[in-house]
């Protein structure tokens, strides 16, 4: 069980990196966006680093979403996506080992980004530091929840728009807990209560999502 | 084990389109009628007979249609993910259908909750709209409604359809709560609930009567709308099968 596991894994690490665009297109498309920001405010201090939580996590969102389409995208249209559902290992489980993949190949060079992005937005060392803490737990949720809207959408010509319209009202707690950190951490409160609800979302997730993206699934190759 | 033969006797029975189509059409005009006399004895106790409310005027009255819609709104939402999860654990027709056609009543519920409450907040706080915890989860409420009727609509075989959006409604039942109590933290500034304290509830018996009787007339409404609907879905989809033609050749 846990071979195919790590062979799939392997595989989408392995397609990831021959095809290095899939990894550096959210990530620019991360920073463009984060860039504008300025550019539309002006070159604010105070205002830019009141904002600046909300923007990255705004836009971690959006980038999120749109790197989610590589998912399981290709594997559909070649049928290897049909070929797993066959295999003796529940389908619920490999879709645990595509999702880290793609974690690995998004969510993590996300945060490893977001410093560079901090300094931009003149945002302070201690803030930044809780900025990571928060992407570190949220973004794998971010994933979770946005493969079953994925798996939902995967057969539909155009999915884009409406993978939006399923996904982002599920977003929010994960965007409000990650921001409402980030306020207690700027007014210099704590902010273990919003963190600690953070990681129990990502507990749930990782057990209940899989479920559901392993049942969409298998609709969308009805 | 008689009760529970009955049960599953009464669930085969309704789950037939034929016999469903029938006894609904039977009881459709006694729903709707009795929605009529609800709806105009809980209007009138709720606008003429309540008294007038010590501190916010007549403004308040606005609640008679507010809360039962606020309810509904909710309510529907967990019919639909009830019938979603029996389309998806037995393939039953008639609840997917039923499941499809809560959406657009559950969606305009919750819009008329969100319009009355901002009519009510404009005397009340001063502004039409506040990002107050409440108000929030209900619009994402409407978010969550207007997702599964897209995905439906996308969609093009039926019943792959209903069966997605079966999985979308459970998904989005796990996620109510969640919202709820995060917006709920992020931010709060509607009074709190007076209805739901069972133990003394702070709303006078005469407002509280009216209100009660709106909520069952809303549901009743919903009933006779969701009926109307499903058998108007039923004969698009079973229009190629012996008892809609029977019936279409009677008619």
């Amino acid at each position: 069980m846990f071979t195919a596991w790590s062979q799939i894994l392997k595989r989408d690490l392995l397609i990831a990196f021959r095809r290095r665009s899939e990894i550096i297109h959210p990530l620019i498309f991360f920073v463009m966006v984060i860039s504008l920001f300025p550019l539309a405010i002006g070159d604010d201090k105070v205002l830019l680093q009141k904002i600046a939580p909300a923007i990255i996590w705004v836009t971690a969102l959006l980038a999120t979403m749109l790197s989610l389409d590589n998912l399981f995208r290709s594997d559909f249209e070649d049928g290897s996506l049909e070929q797993m559902t066959l295999l003796k290992v529940p389908l619920s489980l490999l879709v645990t080992a595509k999702i880290t993949a793609h974690w690995l190949i998004t969510g993590l060079p996300l945060i490893l980004i977001t410093p560079l992005l901090a300094v931009l937005l003149y945002l302070p060392g201690e803030t930044t530091w809780m900025l990571l803490l928060t992407l570190l737990l949220g973004t794998p949720t971010l994933s979770l929840i946005g493969a079953v809207g994925i798996a939902l959408t995967v057969a539909l010509r155009q999915g884009g728009v409406i993978l939006s319209l399923l996904i982002l009202p599920l977003y929010i707690p994960v965007l409000i807990f990650a921001t409402l950190a980030l306020q207690n951490t700027v007014q210099g409160f704590s902010a273990e209560a919003q963190l600690a609800m953070m990681l129990a979302i990502l507990v749930l997730a990782i057990t209940l999502a899989p479920f559901a993206i392993a049942a969409a699934l298998k609709v969308s190759l009805n | 084990m008689n009760i529970i033969q009955s049960i599953k006797r009464l669930y085969h029975q309704f789950a037939s389109p034929p016999y469903f189509y029938r006894i609904s059409g039977m009881w459709l005009p006694y729903i709707m009628g009795l929605f009529i006399i609800l709806f105009g004895y809980g209007l009138y106790g709720g606008l003429v007979t309540a008294p007038t409310d010590y501190e916010q005027g007549e403004a308040y009255r606005i609640i008679f249609v507010h809360v039962p819609a606020a309810w509904m709104s909710l309510f529907i939402y967990m019919v639909m993910a009830v019938a979603g999860a029996i389309a998806l654990i037995w393939r039953m027709k008639l609840a997917e259908i039923v499941m499809i056609c809560s959406a657009p009543i559950g969606a305009s519920f919750t819009f008329l909750a969100l319009a009355t409450g901002s009519i009510w907040g404009k005397p009340m706080w001063n502004t039409w709209w506040v990002w107050d915890a409440r108000l929030t989860s209900e619009l994402l409420l409407l978010f969550l409604y207007l997702g599964v009727m897209a995905l439906y609509n996308a969609i093009e075989d039926k019943r792959t359809a209903a069966r997605a959006v079966a999985i979308l409604a459970l998904v989005g039942v796990v996620n109510i709560p969640v919202i709820h109590y995060s917006v709920e933290w992020w931010n709060t500034l509607h009074q709190g609930p007076t209805v739901t304290k069972f133990d003394k509830p702070s709303i006078h018996l005469s407002m509280l009567i009216p209100l009660l009787v709106m909520a069952v007339a809303f549901k009743l409404f919903y009933i006779g709308n969701l009926f109307m609907r499903v058998r108007a879905e039923l004969l698009l989809r079973e229009q190629k099968s012996k008892w809609v033609k029977e019936l279409a050749e009677q008619s």
